[in-house]
Order: C-alpha cells, then sequence, then structure tokens
C-alpha cells in the first residue's frame, strides 16, 4: 500500500487525474500481452521528463517499487509489477518534439507510438526502418527498452541502430543524457547502447534522438515455395553470398502455412514444406527490379518450386497477407499461445526446424514455426489452453528445450522480446556466470536500491 | 459468486468471447477513445479483461466499472481490428444490460426509454420549444446578442448542432404512399427514423424523391417506432425486442422488395433483428426476412440502375464514414460512388475517414470532454482536405460534426449525400426550365 501523503504528494507532480488506482485501473495495469498478471498498488502517468523525475524521487524516498510502462505489448511480462508498488505509464509523453531534416534526426518522448512516428516522418519523404509486428501498438520507449526488431532488419538493423541518444530519468530521479546529434561519437562507455535492451531494469527511458533515412520509392515483393526445408535455408545466404541484401526475408514452415490456409484459404501450397517472403527496395527502380531477378534465380537453383512476384500493389499485399494472418490463424486453433524468438545461425535455421518438431511430436503438442529468415530470428509459437494444468506444464518444458537448443546451435534466446520473466530461468544457460554478475554489477550503479522495475532480465544479486 | 453470475445473468457474454482474447493490445490503437486519454482502463483490451473479471467474481459493478461501459462509443473499431475476433465493443453492449437487470438504474432512465424513444408522437411535441426558439426569431437574437455565449461550452455546443426544423415532423406530412415518377421498378417501404422524421426532414424527403424518380413506389408507414438503438445502447434488450416485434409487423406485411432506411443508426439496429430475435421462437423467421430486406439508401440506389442527374454542384466535398454504417453494415463505397455521381462534385477523400466523429448517440451529454477530443481529431482531417462540404449518412455524426466546425472553426457545410444527390436533380430540373423558357 502507498501511503495517502504519498499519493497526495504524486497527484501534486502529476494530476489528480493521472494517479490512479481504482480496482478497475488496478486491473487494466496487471497485464501485458503475455498471460501474466500482477495488480501495482498505484498507476502513476506523468507528462514529461520533468514529471518522471519528480516522480522518482518520491518513489526512491519512499522505497516503492517502479515498473515503468508503455502500451504494455511486450511479450516477456517485463513490464507486469510482480513486486507491486507503482506502474509508472509512460504513454503521455507521446510528443515528436523535433524533425531536423537536414541532419535527418528526429527527437521524440517514449510514448510516441511507432506506427504514427513512421507515417510522419514518411511524410517527409523520411524513413524509420525498426518495424515490430506491434508497430501499431508499441511506442518507441518500449521499442528501446526491448531493442525491437521485425522484417526489415535483414537490410536496415534494429532500434539500436537507429539510436543516436536518450534522456533517461534515473531511479534516484536524477536526469541522464547519452549520446547527442553527432554520427560519430566515442566519448566516454556507450551508455545509450547500455540502455538499449534494457527493459527498463537501469533507467527510464523518456526521450531518444533517432537516426533517419531517405525513403525507399520503390519496392518487389515475391512468395518463393519450396518443397524441402534446407532448400528454402540455402537460399537465404545464396542471396547474399550474390551481394543482394533483401529488406526481408520472412519464413513461414509447413504448419504455419496450413494453419493459416485452415484459416484464411488464401490457395497457400499446403504441401510446401516453407514459404520465404522476400522483398527488395531502394530508390532506384532499375536496381530493385535487377535485386529481384537475383531473387528469384538464386531461389529456382537452391531448389525452389514456385517464385511468385507481385506485379501491383494489390498483389503485394495479397502476399503479405498470409503472412501477417499468422498470429490470428493461430489463436483460432487453440485458446492460448506462447510465441518465443530465439535467434540461431542462418546456417543452423532448418536444424533448429527440425529439432523443433520434434520436441512437439514428443509433447504432443502443435508447435509453429515463423519469423525473419534473413537474420536467424525465428517465432516457434507452442499452441495450448492454459485452463488444462498438464498443457501449461508440458509447455513449460517445451520451452525449455526449445531455449537448450537455441543455445546449443550457437544462438540465443532472444532476438527480440527481451528478457523480461519468462526467460529468466534459462539466462545463465545461455550468458554463463562471469557475464551476469557483470551486468548485476551494472543495475547496482544505476539502481542501488533495487527499485526500478526488480526481478526483471536478470536475476537480483 | 462466478457460477451464480453465469447462471443468474442471461445475457453474460460467453467464455469463448474473452477467452480467447491473447491481449495483444492491437485493440488500443484503434480506440478513439484510448488514443485521447490514453488509459489502458479505458481501451478495449481493458473492457475484456474486466469483464472476464466480473464473471469470475473478482470485480464488482462500480460505478467506475458501470462508466467504462458506457464511455464506450460502440465505434466497433476494436472489432474490426481484432486478430482473434473477439467483439470488444459488443462485449461492453452486453455489459450494459448486465448492469440494466442488476444494479438499479437512473430514476430518469425509465420515462426516457419507455415514455419517449417509443412514442413518436410526443418526441415530436418534445421539439416543440427548440422549434419555437428558432422560429419566433428568438435564435437569431440570441445568436446576435451573444447570450449564448453566458451558458456553459457545453450548452452553447449542443446549441449549434441542431440544424433548423422543420414546421411539422416529416411523419405527418409524408404520403404513406407515393407512386414512381415513370415506369414502376421497386416496391420499396421507408424506414423512417426519429431523428430524420423531427429534426432532418428534408433529408428524408429528398431520400423519397430520389427513390420515386428512380422507379420506385415508396411507402411510408406512419405508425413505425424508433428501431430500438437509443434502448439498446442503454442495456434494455427486451424493450428493443418489443419495439423490433412491432416494426416487423408493420413492414412485413406490405410485402417490399426492399427496406430502405437513410439513417445509419436504424439500419445497423434492423439489420440485426434478426440477431437480436434469433431466439424468440414466434419471430425468429420474420425477423430474419425482414433483415434480409433492409439496406441503407446509398447501398440501395448503387445496386439498382440510377440514373445520374445532370444539374452541376461544384464543390469540394469529402465523406466522413458513419460507424454503424462502414462497420456495422459493411457499407463503404457505395456513398462515395453515389457522391461521385454528382456532375461538378470534385471528391476528397479525408484521412481516417472512418475515426469516429465522437457522436455515439449521447456522449456529447455524458461524456461531454471526450466527446469533444475525438472530434478535434475529427474535425482537423476535414479541415485538412480544404473541403466545402462534408457528407456522411447519419444524424447523429451529422450533428456531431456541425457542431464541431463550429467549436473548432472549420468552415464546412454538413450534409447528407442523398441531399447532395437530390440538389443536382433539382437543378437540373431548373436548367431545363430555364432552357424552355429561353427557349420559348
Amino acid at each position: 500500500m502507498i501511503e495517502p501523503r504519498v499519493v497526495k504528494e504524486l497527484e501534486a507532480v502529476v494530476g489528480k487525474e493521472h494517479v490512479l488506482s481504482s480496482p478497475e485501473d488496478l486491473i487494466a495495469y496487471s497485464y501485458d500481452s503475455t498471460f501474466e498478471e500482477h495488480k501495482p498498488d498505484i498507476v502513476v502517468s506523468p507528462a514529461n521528463t520533468e514529471e518522471v523525475s519528480q516522480v522518482m524521487r518520491i518513489a526512491y524516498r519512499e522505497n516503492i517499487p517502479v515498473v515503468p510502462r508503455g502500451m504494455g505489448s511486450g511479450l516477456a511480462a517485463a513490464s507486469i509489477p510482480y513486486s507491486g508498488g507503482m506502474v509508472l505509464n509512460l504513454t503521455r509523453l507521446n510528443r515528436i518534439l523535433e524533425i531536423d531534416q537536414e541532419n535527418m534526426i528526429a527527437a521524440v518522448e517514449a510514448g510516441v507510438v511507432t506506427a504514427d512516428f513512421q507515417a510522419t516522418v514518411e511524410e517527409m519523404g523520411l524513413f524509420y526502418p525498426p518495424d515490430p509486428s506491434s508497430i501499431k501498438h508499441s511506442t518507441i520507449g518500449g521499442n528501446i527498452a526491448c531493442n525491437a526488431g521485425g522484417p526489415r532488419c535483414l537490410k536496415y538493423g534494429v532500434t539500436s541502430d537507429y539510436v543516436l541518444g536518450l534522456t533517461a530519468v534515473l531511479p534516484s530521479g536524477e536526469i541522464l543524457k547519452t549520446g547527442g546529434k553527432a554520427i560519430k561519437n566515442v566519448t566516454g562507455l556507450n551508455l545509450t547502447q547500455l540502455l538499449l535492451g534494457s527493459e527498463g531494469t537501469l533507467a527510464v527511458i523518456t526521450e531518444a534522438l533517432l537516426r533517419l533515412m531517405p525513403k525507399p520509392k520503390y519496392t518487389r515483393t515475391a512468395m518463393v515455395t519450396y518443397m524441402q526445408l534446407d532448400d528454402a535455408a540455402r537460399t537465404v545466404n545464396a542471396i547474399l553470398l550474390e551481394g543482394v541484401v533483401p529488406a526481408t526475408i520472412e519464413l513461414m514452415d509447413d504448419t504455419t502455412i496450413n494453419t493459416i490456409e485452415e484459416y484464411l484459404h488464401l490457395g497457400l501450397p499446403t504441401d510446401a514444406a516453407a514459404i520465404l517472403i522476400i522483398e527488395t527496395d531502394g530508390s532506384d527502380e532499375q536496381t530493385v527490379l535487377r535485386e529481384m531477378e537475383t531473387v528469384a534465380r538464386v531461389a529456382r537453383e537452391c531448389g525452389a518450386t514456385d517464385v511468385k512476384v507481385a506485379q501491383s500493389d494489390a498483389e503485394r499485399n495479397e502476399l503479405w497477407r498470409g503472412r501477417r494472418s499468422v498470429s490470428p490463424s493461430l489463436a483460432r486453433r487453440r485458446p492460448n499461445k506462447l510465441g518465443e524468438d530465439i535467434s540461431v545461425p542462418r546456417s543452423a535455421i532448418p536444424e533448429a526446424i527440425r529439432r523443433i518438431k520434434a520436441i512437439s511430436a514428443k509433447y504432443n503438442l502443435p508447435i509453429v514455426v515463423f519469423g525473419h529468415a534473413g537474420d536467424g530470428n525465428l517465432h516457434p509459437n507452442i499452441l495450448f489452453d492454459k485452463r488444462d494444468p498438464d498443457e501449461w506444464h508440458r509447455v513449460e518444458q517445451i520451452s525449455g528445450e526449445i531455449f537448450g537448443m537455441a543455445v546449443e546451435l550457437g544462438g540465443t534466446l532472444t532476438g527480440e522480446h527481451g528478457v523480461g520473466v519468462l526467460k529468466q530461468p534459462y539466462l545463465e544457460m545461455a550468458l554463463g556466470k562471469t557475464a551476469i554478475a557483470i551486468q548485476q554489477g551494472i543495475k547496482k550503479v544505476f539502481d542501488p536500491k533495487g527499485l526500478l522495475n526488480p526481478g526483471k532480465k536478470f536475476p537480483a544479486a | 459468486m462466478a457460477q451464480r453470475r453465469r447462471e443468474n445473468i442471461p445475457h453474460l457474454p460467453t467464455e469463448e468471447q474473452y477467452l480467447n482474447c491473447i491481449r495483444c493490445g492491437l485493440c488500443l490503437s484503434a480506440c478513439p477513445i484510448y488514443r485521447e486519454t490514453l488509459r489502458e482502463t479505458d481501451g478495449p483490451r481493458a473492457h475484456v479483461v474486466l469483464v472476464r473479471k466480473y464473471a469470475e467474481g473478482e470485480l464488482d459493478i462500480s460505478p467506475e466499472f458501470v462508466d467504462l461501459m458506457y464511455k464506450c462509443l460502440d465505434c466497433e473499431a476494436c472489432n474490426a481490428i481484432c486478430p482473434v475476433g473477439i467483439r470488444p465493443a459488443d462485449l461492453a453492449m452486453e455489459m450494459r444490460q448486465v448492469i440494466h437487470k442488476t444494479t438499479p438504474q437512473p430514476w430518469l432512465k425509465k420515462p426516457i426509454f419507455h415514455g419517449y424513444f417509443p412514442h413518436p408522437l410526443i418526441q415530436e411535441l418534445s421539439v416543440l420549444p427548440l422549434l419555437l426558439y428558432q422560429r419566433l426569431g428568438l435564435q437569431t437574437l440570441a445568436r446576435k446578442l451573444g447570450i449564448l455565449k453566458l451558458l456553459p461550452r457545453q450548452l452553447q455546443d449542443m446549441e449549434h448542432m441542431v440544424p433548423e426544423l422543420p414546421a411539422r415532423s416529416l411523419r405527418q406530412v409524408l404520403p404513406e404512399e407515393i407512386p414512381p415518377m415513370g415506369e414502376e421498378k421497386h416496391r420499396v417501404a421507408f424506414f423512417l427514423g426519429c431523428f430524420q422524421s423531427t429534426i432532418f426532414a428534408q433529408e428524408s424527403e429528398a431520400t423519397v424523391r430520389v427513390m420515386a424518380r428512380n422507379g420506385c413506389r415508396v411507402f411510408t408507414p406512419k405508425q413505425v417506432k424508433c428501431c430500438g438503438m437509443p434502448a439498446a445502447g442503454y442495456g434494455d434488450i427486451d424493450l428493443v425486442k418489443s419495439l423490433a416485434r412491432f416494426n416487423i409487423d408493420l413492414f412485413l406485411p406490405l410485402n417490399p422488395d426492399v427496406i430502405v432506411t437513410d439513417c445509419a443508426t436504424c439500419g445497423s439496429t434492423l439489420k440485426h433483428y434478426g440477431e437480436i430475435l434469433k431466439d424468440d421462437p414466434e419471430y425468429a423467421q420474420k425477423a430474419e426476412a425482414f433483415s434480409a430486406k433492409v439496406r441503407d439508401i446509398s447501398e440501395f440506389l448503387m445496386s439498382i440502375d440510377i440514373r445520374a442527374p445532370r444539374g452541376e454542384i461544384r464543390a469540394r466535398v469529402t465523406y466522413h464514414d458513419p460507424c454503424h454504417l462502414v462497420r456495422a453494415q459493411k457499407v463503404r463505397k457505395q456513398p462515395r460512388d453515389l457522391l461521385k455521381l454528382i456532375p461538378g462534385v470534385e471528391f476528397v477523400e479525408m484521412k481516417e475517414s472512418d475515426w469516429c466523429c465522437g457522436s455515439a448517440g449521447t456522449q456529447i451529454l455524458t461524456h461531454y470532454h471526450n466527446s469533444l477530443a475525438v472530434n478535434r481529431r475529427k474535425m482537423e482531417n476535414v479541415r485538412a482536405t480544404g473541403a466545402d462540404i462534408v457528407a456522411t449518412g447519419c444524424p447523429g455524426c451529422q450533428m456531431q460534426l456541425t457542431m464541431g466546425s463550429n467549436h473548432y472553426n472549420v468552415n464546412v457545410r454538413v450534409v447528407h449525400p442523398i441531399q447532395l444527390l437530390e440538389e443536382a436533380y433539382r437543378r437540373e430540373e431548373a436548367q431545363i426550365a430555364d432552357e424552355t423558357s429561353t427557349g420559348e
């Protein structure tokens, strides 16, 4: 419980209507995009960095745990307030502060919705490439805290490749500024990158300086079908070796194809072992076309049975429709799904999928595999019914085996969702004791009292 | 307790409706209320979770809970975007039914929904003071003297919502049967909505004339009662059912090819009569037959071979999609096609044309600040088109847009698409009359 005098103090900082504690509010801030839940004692919604700083000062003095939260689209339960205390809701920090066209840099607040930001810069002919699937309902702050990726990351890189500087509030309430508009900067330790992917455990990210690019004018999209999974995997490397870097190479396995087809009847090849969706883009139409020709040729050489290149925007949308419908198709099949985001070396993709299928058979629960083949980031999704305790138990065992397999193949637990709490039990296996100890030490420097998003990302020292 | 809640409340949402929610949060991006308040509790995802907590006995119906369910605009944007097919807006509406049945209701509710909406004559009498205010020059006087500025802003906004009222309700003056001009091709029953009869009579007059011009014999039953939407919005499903049965008995014996309405809200309710009465052994089939005949006016006109008018309307026109038309009835293309039929119209699409205008019936009364905030986004999008006219096929939207154009100083005329079409036909006639007179 938070004492009434403290509540009054918080109300004085952010305004009475932005301090929430009704039973309805506490439930509404008890979950994210996982099935985990735990109620906070209070929800505080500041409007800017200064207010965040004042709120944090109060929480620090009173030893109140603080869990920062954006739109709650996280998939690792990193914003669930397990220790109670305060949910610091950052959605009101939603201003685009500056778009510096000359330097192609934008300054934004943490609560800006990523898709809104993209739309704004694209109207100016600029481009912010990171495109997590949650783009419409996740915020820049959350993308930074999880170092979000997406289909375009193969060519354009992940969120961390676009963050030049940050404004963040330390647990003590002090305001920390890192980086700046200078593209090259090796002054001191790189605190910007340290905060990237820190999942709200080191500081509360409130503002960011983001690097922009010119918007690519032309795009070509192809859907490539394979009867052998290995052929699909070989294609990915073969294309890159030819010197072509497509914007995206997305993979769907046979279970995914069949699940989508069952639900949407798009006419996908249900006998295929895998489908790749490959997109080339750029500012020169001829180059984009030529790259797509190369892609098609290489795909055929690697054993593709069908290469379908979209001839219009409508056809392109149709090709993407299947990939975009994966999540809804899955949810219609079973009540719950657990979506993992392991990352393996590209060459290990076929082996990873084969082993996942074996795990699925062993535990008798469907697992579909799709993901970003270009960068080895796979999304095995386990389908189950959480009401059945036995199924839930099997899901936990499956997760463990999948993570073990990923690490064994030279990969890692998470490519873009983060560790949160769901992947913590496997952290040591992935990182080793020394790396964890160093991370715990860093956490202590930022947050000596251990009040900021406690129990997340790494185990308490 | 959970068991009792499930058993005692017939309309409690089914488990599947909320169990399949994967809590992805995509609905938040489409919710006009969430996008203004930025408070998770106001969003569709929270509604799904809260209803579940209520059903499981973890949460009681508090005033705050009631307010959350009533704050929902029922714009159905969340229904449309949900990847799993959960219908959070429907869930909020069904919770209103539960609230209606299980908790004490405001004393005014019964007289309004049982005494007012089902009785057209009482409705017509109720606009009399407003009519006198307009007709005796009081409105002009009040506006000129700036007296309105003394009123709270909410009342000022409401004063500006209402267009010039007809002297008598359309229900009383419109003939019950209008023959087609020329050959009879369609037999149409016209469902005259309450607002269309008492406030937007000119529009429905235009609707009937346009139909007659295009080979329709139009029947407009005078005894027609409220479609039921206001009662549905306030959770009184039994009243909705009795209104539905009355209207079905009134319309089906006319044996029309189609039942047409020019009110998006009426249309969406009428099309749901089949669903509303599906468990009524006597009416289920009739309701299904009734609903199958219902068409929005633009939907109907674009499905028949209508004649394009030759009269010109030189204007830049944009179109706002009423939630009850675009999502509840999936009518998106037809109103635009209708506008494009008119010579001289320069059609411009507005950004987020299907984003709710914030009207949702009575939100301007019950949730003034939210309603206004949602409307600001709409008016900014209207302004950006540079249109002279914004057309929309819903009286609620029309009033809200008119209010908004005044509140946010956006210089547009708000009309129903059918009005422009009728205007074009009349200009064509005037032209012909001119040509003939000069010919003489």
